[in-house]
């Protein structure tokens, strides 16, 4: 099953199990039905749990936060991460205090699905990850599946959780085809996943950058190093127990995050590791993210911003002290003919 | 009969009106004791459009306020003890001392939650409208907000989205002129917020704030479009504040306003005019029943223990 379907099928599934659940956005009702992620679910369950809505993120989100603290569970859907910064009043002011705000008598569950784009020129404003926006907030939840089978899971979970989860999901990963367990089940928030494991250095990696850590430790294993990846999957609640565990057997920490290295989600990772866990440190941990400029539009500049599999296996290497001359990989460029 | 039941209500008019405004004074005396450690942004002189509104609502309707919140909380029929006790911070509150002045709720009246960031609430209420359309309620939900707000997108966005959906609910603005101290003019070039609802397709009508019966009849009016499935009404109320925008205080010497003007709307106070609805003997009533509740009120909060920190000691170090 591609990633989207399970995106579909969580929805589906979700929506048959409990009444209170719907969807509203901006869009939804295109033919294309947000890349197939949504395919069904308007003819399944009717215009009452399927809310169209104007170009007018801010009061959808709202209407949403009102509608959750009425006892409905609300999936709220962009096609574009971008577009969420017009809603930040509600998930921020609102949405996020609500519970607290009035002595935890009302709780707010809502999810709120956030596209990021990649490739085809899709440039500054249709390609930001923000991963560490949504995760600086206490009363918000985020998430970022990476394969198929978490997309399901952690989506039915989000759906659950009885306060707002920010559901980032990468465009780039959409046509991912892979296993997925039938029927409804959900991975836990709050969990980060051992994908794969190693002695020698760990890698925590978030979004599409998991695989190409795991391309990097496949190419390591080459040249005799044995790398632990993570897959953070939930960014708040940070599973950060995971990762230094991991640390305290591997000694080393490399960070690979698509998203801006300032006050980043990495950033929270290293620190987390330096106040817990600085003496199982044999090396200055190192963070692969973004270059800190906007994401370029033209093919050529692009082909540069983003690091992958490359810059992940010669950070390990490098925290390894290991220069042996392995073979040299090259970073996941998919094919992607666009428009979005 | 139909004369009792007019002389009833006017009586419940005037007494939710009184109690509004008693139980303000009485904070307002209070506040330099330093027990009430919250931003108070003060409802007197607006108490007509409270009452109104809320005596043509069901207990199972809902309102969501803004931060101007005392007068409609207890127009809904919110817990004056739990109200003064949030006041003071105390886990007896309404949200049981983690909201304040700008963040009532009593879920049992309808009083949703009331918010600070302006214009906000206006799409909340619109989400309760959703909820009980698709839950198959009969309750309509009521967004409250003042002439400021109508400048936020979200106020455009929103009336958009309840026209379209024909939502069970209505658009309740107090117009008091002033967003903070800013002038309506100085901020709108065309400031009849009513003709807002037609851009949106819904109706709109201006309604003097300050006469309770108005407000009453009019509100009744849009409540019953909304309860039948024939969509929101925009109503816009004309009403003024006395005090301050934030706060226990008059402000006539930061000169944005004049003291005429003041004493104009003060010539048309909605508690006084309404005074003959009442026998001097019930109004003696009123007030004595109004003073000892609050009197209780005060005692209940000053007595009610802190909430619990949730915060642990360590991350204060």
């Amino acid at each position: 099953m591609k990633f989207r379907e399970a995106v579909c099928d969580a929805t589906r599934l979700a929506m048959e199990k409990d009444s209170s659940v719907f969807v509203i956005g901006v869009g939804i009702i295109d033919p294309r039905k947000v890349w197939g992620t949504l395919s069904g679910i308007r003819e399944q369950f009717g215009d009452r749990r399927f809310i169209e809505v104007g170009l007018a993120e801010d009061a959808l989100t709202g209407v949403s936060v009102g509608a959750a603290t009425h006892g409905l569970r609300p999936i709220i859907v962009h096609h574009r991460i971008d577009f969420v910064l017009l809603t930040m009043n509600q998930l921020i002011n609102h949405a996020a205090k609500w519970s607290e705000m009035f002595g935890r008598q009302q709780s707010v569950p809502l999810v709120v699905r956030a596209v990021v784009g990649r490739g085809w020129g899709n440039g500054p404003q249709h390609t930001q990850s923000l991963h560490a926006l949504f995760s600086h907030v206490p009363g918000l939840k985020a998430v970022v599946p990476t394969n198929p089978t978490d997309a399901k899971g952690l989506l039915l979970a989000a759906i659950e959780d009885d306060g707002p989860v920010i559901y980032i999901e990468h465009r780039w990963l959409h046509e991912d085809d892979a296993p997925v367990p039938p029927g409804y089940y959900v991975t836990p928030l709050g969990k980060a996943a051992v994908v794969r494991t190693g002695t020698d250095a760990t890698i925590a990696a978030v979004g599409p950058m998991v695989a190409e850590a795991m391309k990097a430790a496949a190419a390591l294993e080459q040249t005799g190093l044995s790398a632990e990846v993570l897959d953070m999957r939930t960014l708040r609640p940070l599973d950060s127990d995971t990762v230094i565990q991991s640390v305290v057997k591997t000694g080393r920490l490399v960070v690979a995050e698509g998203d801006w290295s300032p006050c980043s989600v990495g950033g929270e990772i290293v620190a987390r590791v330096a106040e817990q866990a600085l003496s199982a440190l044999k090396a200055a941990p190192v963070r692969i993210m973004w270059p800190d400029i906007c994401v370029p539009s033209s093919q050529t500049i692009e082909a540069k911003f983003y690091p992958g599999a490359r810059e992940i296996q010669n950070a390990v290497m490098s925290v390894c002290n290991h220069y042996s001359q392995g073979q040299t990989i090259q970073n996941t460029v998919k094919k992607f003919d666009g428009p979005f | 009969m139909k004369t009792d039941g007019q002389r009833e209500l006017k009586k419940q008019l005037y007494y939710r009106m009184l109690l509004l405004r008693r139980s303000e004074e009485r904070i307002v005396a209070n506040y330099h004791l330093r027990e009430m450690r919250s931003p108070p942004h003060m409802y007197m002189g607006h108490e007509a459009v409270a009452a109104g509104v809320c005596a043509a609502l069901r207990r199972e309707d809902v309102i969501y306020p803004y931060y101007r919140s005392h007068g409609w909380y207890l127009a809904k029929g919110g817990d004056l003890n739990e109200m003064i006790a949030e006041l003071h911070g105390r886990a007896t509150g309404c949200s049981r001392g983690w909201g304040g002045s700008m963040h009532l709720i009593h879920i049992p009246s309808g009083v949703m939650g009331t918010t600070a960031i302006v214009s906000g609430n206006i799409s909340h209420a619109a989400g309760a409208a959703l909820a009980f359309r698709m839950k198959g309620l009969n309750a309509i939900s009521v967004a409250i907000f003042g002439d400021g707000a109508t400048e936020e997108g979200v106020f455009h966005e929103t009336l958009n989205f309840a026209a379209v959906y024909k939502l069970p609910m209505i658009f309740v603005c107090e117009n008091n002129i002033y967003a903070t101290n800013t002038h309506i003019k100085d901020r709108q070039a065309q400031t009849d917020i009513f003709r807002r609802a037609d851009g949106y397709g819904m109706p709109g009508m201006r309604i003097d704030g300050n006469d309770v019966l108005r407000v009453y009849d009019e509100t009744g009016r849009a409540v019953e479009r909304a309860r039948i499935g024939d969509g929101p009404t925009l109503l816009e109320y004309m009403t003024y504040r006395y005090l301050e925008h934030c706060g226990v205080n008059e402000d006539l010497e930061l000169g944005y306003r004049t003291e005429d003007e003041v004493r104009r709307w003060m010539s048309i106070d909605p508690v006084h005019t309404a005074e003959k609805f009442v026998s001097e003997q019930e109004r003696k009533n009123m007030e004595s029943e109004i003073s000892a509740k609050l009197d209780e009120a005060f005692a209940f909060a000053k007595s009610s223990p802190w909430p619990e920190t949730l915060i642990a000691e360590e991350a204060g170090a």
